[in-house]
């Protein structure tokens, strides 16, 4: 089933074209991954998506449905972690429930249950900056994940970790996904990352954005770490190294 | 990258409970050479009394001045919140409607390149010799600080964490709620403690003009009888209450946002 959909998308600023005819699709449980050159407009996609910014043409289907220039649908992640300092872990977890309406002991009350499975056991009732940087972004996608269970989009969520830190994360996304259920659009200048996640690749050519190319990818999972030395990877690879 | 620093342990060499002693050891020695000169009969008593005096002075007139100090305070109190309501209005206003601030702000500034203590006979012109204008003149001082430091507070909150609430759905009042206001509080008290120390000197320059009770008014029939070791007296208590806001809101500052400081100190460390 489709779960998302980017239909000819068009933006530019000024005059200068940023992303040109975008069509993207999304169907239910996959890792969709947008790879490109930093710059090349990858997160003004996204904001388009998520509502924040009008496309100068075409359409957001989610579902079948437009929602195109809607905000409160798909949720959000950004590569810096976002989190309020002055509020504990549980706490921001709960901001999009709050958001929703619902009354804060009742947030914390469905945020709770979540925390071991993100990892986050025992981490509550701490603030953000007593937290490693892996395990902000864990938190931070736990937020992520509690404003809208379906659909995320995922910008660079990694990208400012160390590259150790980085591996781990990836991994315990995709075990993480197993109990989720969530469809993910992804966005990174990793290679590595976006072959080892993905179901299927979009290549984006720098500015303006055009889509240069499409790669599904056969990978069996579960990846672990022999995913990233398989036959299937290296040339995978480097086709997309040539084209970048 | 995070640098563990040993907060636990006073910053100074030279301090007992945390509290620097440097500045306390000079501030004790001028006093200590202030006195000297006087005893020394070096300068007249009438241009300047010994710190000793002054303390015995303060003692002795305090029970006449503890009148005239409430409603020093009392101005300053009623000012002092008025301010705060309005810088806090002002703010949110400004920063919420692009348009308000274009047109506002640059008044604003201009408004404190006035003198207010040119203003003060005004404001008793038209305001009569009561509380009223000297409760003017407290807010006049102390609201602009207060806007200016919330303001940038409001404006500096991250773009990228507005987006992302925005894509959540959530409202203005939720985005003020939950970010900008809590975000602003280290910006907006900062402003408290400038206005704050404002106050108390605000309303005695307001009563200065005239009146019946204040220290100001106080002040003045003291310096007019001579009695310059009462001056100093009522200079000594204004510093002291003045310090006592101060601390007040610091008070008031620590209970408001109980995460800790230092996350924006290490915050500033990693950018």
């Amino acid at each position: 089933m489709k779960k998302l959909e980017i239909i000819d998308v068009t933006k530019y600023f000024d005059e200068l074209y940023t992303l040109e005819n975008i069509s993207l699709t999304l169907e239910e449980n996959q890792i969709v991954s947008i790879i490109g050159p930093s710059g090349s407009g990858k997160s003004t996609l996204f904001n388009i998506v998520a509502g924040i910014e009008k496309a100068d043409h075409g359409k957001i289907l989610i579902e079948g449905n437009d929602y195109t220039g809607k905000t409160g649908r798909v949720s959000y992640m950004h590569q810096k972690d976002l989190l309020l300092p002055w509020k504990t872990i549980l706490d921001n977890a709960s901001i999009p429930l709050m958001i929703k309406g619902i009354d804060k002991k009742v947030a914390r009350q469905q945020a709770a249950p979540y925390f071991s499975l993100f990892g986050l056991e025992g981490f509550e009732n701490h603030y953000p900056h007593q937290l490693s940087g892996g395990m902000r972004q864990r938190a931070a996608l736990l937020r992520t994940y509690l404003f809208a269970k379906d659909i995320m989009l995922l910008d660079e969520p990694f990208g400012g970790l160390d590259a150790i830190t980085k591996r781990k994360m990836q991994q315990w996304l995709l075990s993480v996904l197993k109990n989720l259920k969530a469809s993910i659009l992804f966005i990174t200048h990793d290679i590595d990352e976006a072959l080892f996640l993905s179901d299927k690749i979009y290549v984006l050519s720098e500015r303006p954005a055009r889509i240069k190319a499409i790669f599904d990818i056969g990978i069996p999972r579960p990846r672990d770490n022999s995913t990233f030395t398989c036959e299937e990877f290296v040339s995978l690879k480097e086709k997309i190294l040539n084209l970048l | 990258m995070k640098r563990l620093r040993n907060t636990g342990n006073s910053p100074y060499t030279f301090s007992i409970l945390n509290i620097d002693l440097l500045p306390v050891v000079f501030t004790t020695f001028l006093i200590l050479l202030w006195e000297v000169i006087t005893r020394l009969d070096l300068v007249d008593p009438f241009i300047l009394p010994a710190p000793s005096k002054v303390i015995h002075t303060l003692v002795v007139t305090f029970p006449l001045m503890g009148q005239h100090m409430m409603a020093t305070v009392f101005e300053a109190v009623v000012g002092f919140c008025i301010a705060i309501l309005a810088g806090i209005l002002i703010a949110i206003m400004m920063d919420k409607v692009r348009v308000l601030k274009r047109i506002f702000y640059p008044l604003l500034i201009t408004s404190q390149t006035v003198p207010i203590i040119t203003l003060a006979p005004l404001f008793a012109m038209w305001f009569g010799f009561g509380y009223l204008p000297k409760i003017v003149i407290v807010v006049l001082v102390c609201f602009f600080p207060i806007t200016i430091s919330l303001l940038k507070g409001l404006e500096s909150v991250d773009k990228d964490l507005l987006n992302l609430l925005k894509s959540m759905g959530a409202s203005s009042w939720d985005i003020y709620k939950i970010v900008k206001l809590p975000a602003a509080l280290p910006s907006f008290f900062s402003g408290l403690k400038i206005s704050g120390t404002y106050s108390i000197m605000a309303a005695v320059i307001g009563e200065w003009v005239g009146g019946r009770r204040g220290l100001g008014i106080y002040m003045l029939r003291v310096k007019n009888s001579f009695a310059t070791d009462r001056v100093f007296a009522a200079i000594l208590v204004i510093v002291l209450l003045s310090i006592g806001v101060l601390k007040f809101i610091g008070f008031i500052e620590s209970k408001a946002m109980p995460w800790n400081k230092e996350i924006y100190g290490l915050k500033k460390e990693e950018e």
